[in-house]
């Protein structure tokens, strides 16, 4: 059958009109789609940020710049840890692909820590969803990539389960570089929210 | 099956099996079931829709007063907010996709689409997404602000109402996206070898346009819907203009997916149109990269247009000129279709069959529909336009005088190969005219309603405004269009219960659907065929003479050639698509856990609206739905 | 082609297709080079006085280099097929410019 697996399983044989592999150009599809998704709510921040009541909590009342960059220094370092994870199953070292896998779902933890922690910080100052158009943007903004971030790590902490139970093994690379793709991808997101949100005034 | 235990194999619950009886429609995962499924529900709410807009037009017969009308305000908004929504969201899209999921797979030689559980998973979650929208019917209303639900009244409308509205859109918009991921793999990744972009057909090509579509304009319709749903389930104020919040940003969200989907619901029926032009003028395609590549710079420019649905808004001269411009320039590649779809029939020898006659009436239709869409890109017209019935006889023209003429000349055209039997002809016929005849009367006049100034959406008219001759008229026209439908409905039930049975290529067509038998078998191919040229069916079939016509190849000759060659490529093509003159078809398994992914969706929306359990319980049925897909082997 | 033979020659297919990939001493340089920008693009918010169209010039700049980066490494788009960097670059570009002309129209950037 002319689908990705049409040798049972070689799920790397790309036996495609393009040479593609089926899930990866998946993937990147899917990527290209959330590009407008992150966009819509980058925008929206963009066009809502000053727009808060007088007298009311603005977003740079509340930054800690100095812990933001910390957490973005980490999921930056998470990106490594992930395309080591993949460079790991690709020379075929499962336990090496393991202790990256956990890394990077580590790594995405302490983000997400840092996140809750900021959060909390923010709405104890005055700064939330209702409180202003600023804070519902803010808030709906952050609050998605956090989302796409647990579901990234959630999906590391499976496969770095699956592949502790043997059930990981090398036919599924494929599912690992997906895996990866869609963290940087949720890594890049964060590049730009930390710039355009919160460096620039 | 495989040969190798699959490691992950688990003993409980088991692979479901069968893929014929009344349980497989549910693990299905093969595309034409999926695609009958599509096709069954779309068309069922196509009535659901069609009542709504019968008790429209019951409404607005005759002059009445506030008082004397039959259906009063409150139910009048949630009929004609529902029309809109079922028709767009459930009807069209929904039978574009149902022609999509039978008919990409066959155009292009495959035997199924790249992920054909993901597949089954759009067709579950587009049901569930449309029922949840109706449950609102027992749980407080049916939405009732509008198909575009303008902000601020759809955001703060206390109930209920517009939640199901943003939270079921949600939902169906999630089967759109994921399907268009699905047929973006399949049409670029499982063409048949020898079938390059440029062989192949053009309902193919406008399919890949429309996923293209999809693909970019549903997250910013799904961020819309999320801000709406967080304004009204959560207290934010995206849109609470007393916070500060924009109404004209839900506008700006809307419209920038709520124009590539006009886009969406139009090219699937362009593509149809173009197969069966034709088929019936016995003359290839006129102009076949020209319509290709209008096809791709209408779906281009889509993006470039959204605003003009905001010309009264108060954008400013600047945008209003801006978007008037990119306008009047879309309707260049369409009007370049236009004439390639004339000079296809030009000359040619034509026979007036029932899909034909569809086709022939969504050009004229269109042609009617896009010329007023070009005075509404006429800014300072448009404002006099706005909110009247000229709008609603526009979108109508192109919408059902191009979207269903074209979607009807489909079903009449491809009946024979997924029924496995003929229709009736005179019927089909008879169906056509008083269809052509009713929609006529029903829209036609409304331009004139809509010069003369009567606005959209209300629930009643006076005496004494001048329009009750054309909306007696219209209404006419509208129960006209009903009797066509049950003449269809009639002849579909006759046609399977006893129609004469049809053979593989019944019209003489020109592309590989046709070289299979009818209904085709669960592995549609036989051998993976390999295409020489556009039209390849048509190129086996006949050569040309001096004057090119066509002359029938030897029977045998060219078909054992044409066979040889693709029996022996399969041997040695080398890509792997098939085991050599193997027929033991690894055809991927029924499965139901699309379905259980699926029910987790409408669950988490009835969470979200009234008690956590089941936001509990959706994401435990979607997570665990989840998890066993990605455990069980695809065959 | 038995299941066992298929499976070997697809991982020699896997490797000689994955040959072109960065080494890990690269991604580590990769990494690092990423940490300087950020530590850049922070250090740049805390100048002050920093006249306002050279914050956000240098700040967007850094941030697209780091995109870039990781995107063409990390994603491997540098390596791969150019489809993929296409789906990617519509994508992106496509959010850029109509919510680019979304923001004008509602009077942001026209100062």
């Amino acid at each position: 059958m002319a689908t990705s697996d049409a040798h049972l399983g070689s799920a790397d044989h790309p036996a495609t009109a393009t040479g593609l592999d089926n899930r990866k150009l998946a993937m990147w599809a899917f990527l290209g789609s959330e590009c407008l998704f992150f966009g819509a709510l980058i925008s929206t921040f963009l066009l809502y940020r000053e727009r808060v009541p007088e007298g009311g909590v603005r977003p740079e009342d509340v930054y800690d710049i100095p812990f933001t960059s910390v957490s973005s220094f980490v999921l930056l370092m998470s990106s490594l840890t992930m395309v080591l994870a993949l460079a790991a199953i690709q020379r075929g070292d499962h336990r090496q692909l393991r202790i990256w896998l956990v890394a990077t779902a580590g790594l995405g933890m302490v983000f997400i820590a840092g996140q809750i922690f900021e959060f909390t910080a923010f709405i104890e100052h005055g700064f939330t969803m209702r409180s202003s158009v600023s804070g519902s943007a803010f808030f709906v903004l952050t609050g998605f990539h956090g989302a796409h971030v647990t579901v990234g790590i959630l999906m590391l902490l499976v496969m770095a389960m699956f592949s502790a139970a043997g059930r990981l093994t090398q036919e599924h690379t494929m599912r690992i570089e997906m895996l990866g793709l869609y963290w940087h991808f949720v890594d890049i997101v964060w590049v730009v929210i930390f710039t355009l949100v919160y460096l620039i005034p | 099956m495989a040969v190798v235990a699959a490691p992950t194999r688990r003993p409980w619950p088991r692979r479901p099996s069968a893929t014929t009886g009344f349980s497989s429609w549910f693990t299905t995962v093969d595309h034409k079931k999926i695609g009958i499924l599509y096709g069954v529900t779309a068309f069922f709410f196509f009535l659901v829709g069609g009542v709504e807009a019968l008790l429209i037009r019951i409404n607005l017969a005759a002059p009445t007063t506030p008082e004397g009308a039959l259906i009063d305000a409150d139910t009048y908004n949630q009929i004609f907010t529902m029309h809109g929504v079922t028709m767009v969201f459930f009807v069209v899209m929904p039978l574009g996709a149902a022609f999509f999921n039978y008919f990409i797979p066959l155009m292009i030689g495959a035997r199924d689409v790249a992920f054909p559980r993901l597949n089954a998973f759009s067709y579950w979650v587009f049901l569930l997404g449309g029922l949840f929208v109706y449950s609102g019917i027992f749980l407080g209303g049916l939405p009732d602000g509008g198909w575009f639900a303008y902000a601020p009244l759809s955001s703060m409308e206390p109930g209920a109402r517009m939640t199901f509205y943003a939270i079921g859109l949600q939902i169906a918009g999630v089967a759109s996206l994921v399907a268009a991921v699905n047929f973006i793999v399949t049409i670029l990744n499982l063409r048949a070898p020898g079938m390059s972009l440029m062989r192949m057909p053009v309902f193919v090509w406008m399919t890949l346009v429309v996923q293209f579509l999809l693909l970019f304009s549903l997250p910013i319709l799904a961020i819309g819907l999320f801000q709406l749903t967080f304004d009204r389930a959560f207290s934010s104020l995206f849109f609470n203009p007393t916070a500060g919040g924009d109404p004209v940003l839900w506008q700006h969200l809307f419209w920038l997916f709520g124009h590539p989907e006009v886009y969406i619901l139009i090219l699937p029926a362009m593509g149809i149109v173009s197969e069966v032009l034709p088929v019936f003028s016995r003359k290839p395609l006129f102009g076949y990269a020209a319509i290709v590549f209008a096809g791709v710079a209408i779906g281009f420019i889509g993006f470039g247009v959204w605003a003009h649905h905001m010309f009264a808004v108060g954008l400013g001269a600047i945008a209003n000129t801006a978007f008037g411009v990119s306008t009047m320039i879309i309707a260049v590649p369409t009007g370049i279709k236009i004439f390639n779809w004339l000079g296809t029939m030009w000359r040619g020898a034509l026979t007036l069959t029932t899909p034909m006659l569809f086709a022939i009436g969504f050009v004229t239709m269109f042609v009617i529909g896009g010329l007023s869409g070009v005075t509404h890109a006429v800014v300072p017209a448009d404002y006099q336009q706005t909110d009247t019935y000229y709008v609603v006889a526009h979108f109508h023209y192109v919408l059902f005088g191009g979207a269903i003429f074209g979607l009807f000349s489909g079903i009449y055209y491809w009946w024979p190969k997924f029924s496995g039997r003929m229709f009736n002809e005179r019927l089909g016929k008879l169906h056509f005219w008083i269809m052509l005849i009713g929609f006529n009367l029903t829209f036609g006049p409304m331009h004139i309603l809509g010069l003369q100034g009567m606005p959209r959406r209300q629930y009643f008219f006076s005496e004494g405004l001048g329009w009750d001759l054309w909306n007696m008229v219209s209404t006419i026209g509208a129960f006209t269009i009903a009797v066509s439908v049950l003449v269809f409905m009639f002849n579909a039930v006759r046609s399977l219960a006893a129609g004469e049975r049809a053979t593989a290529d019944p019209w003489d067509a020109r592309t590989l659907e046709w070289t299979i038998p009818s209904p085709p078998p669960p592995h549609n191919f036989d051998e993976i065929p390999t295409v020489h040229a556009r039209d390849e069916l048509w190129h086996r079939k006949y050569s040309e003479d001096r004057q090119g016509r066509p002359i029938p190849v030897v029977a045998g000759a060219a078909g054992e050639a044409a066979h040889g060659e693709a029996h022996g490529e399969a041997h040695d093509d080398g890509t792997g698509d098939e085991h050599a003159g193997q027929h033991g078809f690894h055809l991927p398994l029924p499965s139901y856990w699309p379905l259980v992914a699926a029910i987790g969706l409408p669950l988490i929306g009835y969470g979200l609206m009234f008690h956590w359990v089941f936001l509990a319980a959706g994401t435990a049925t979607l997570l665990a739905g989840l998890y066993g897909w990605m455990l069980e082997p695809l065959e | 082609m038995t299941e066992a033979e298929a499976h070997v020659e697809d991982r020699t297919h896997v490797e000689t297709h994955e040959a072109s990939h960065p080494s890990v001493g690269e991604y580590i340089k990769i990494a690092i080079i990423l940490a300087i920008v950020t530590g850049l693009e922070v250090g740049i918010a805390y100048i002050p006085g920093i006249p306002f169209g050279w914050l956000v010039a240098s700040l967007i700049v850094l941030m697209v280099i780091k995109f870039a980066m990781v995107a063409m490494w990390f994603m491997h788009l540098k390596f791969d097929s150019a489809i993929y960097r296409r789906f990617f670059v519509i994508g992106l570009v496509l959010a850029v410019v109509l919510f680019l002309i979304v923001l004008v129209s509602f009077g942001k950037f026209l100062r």
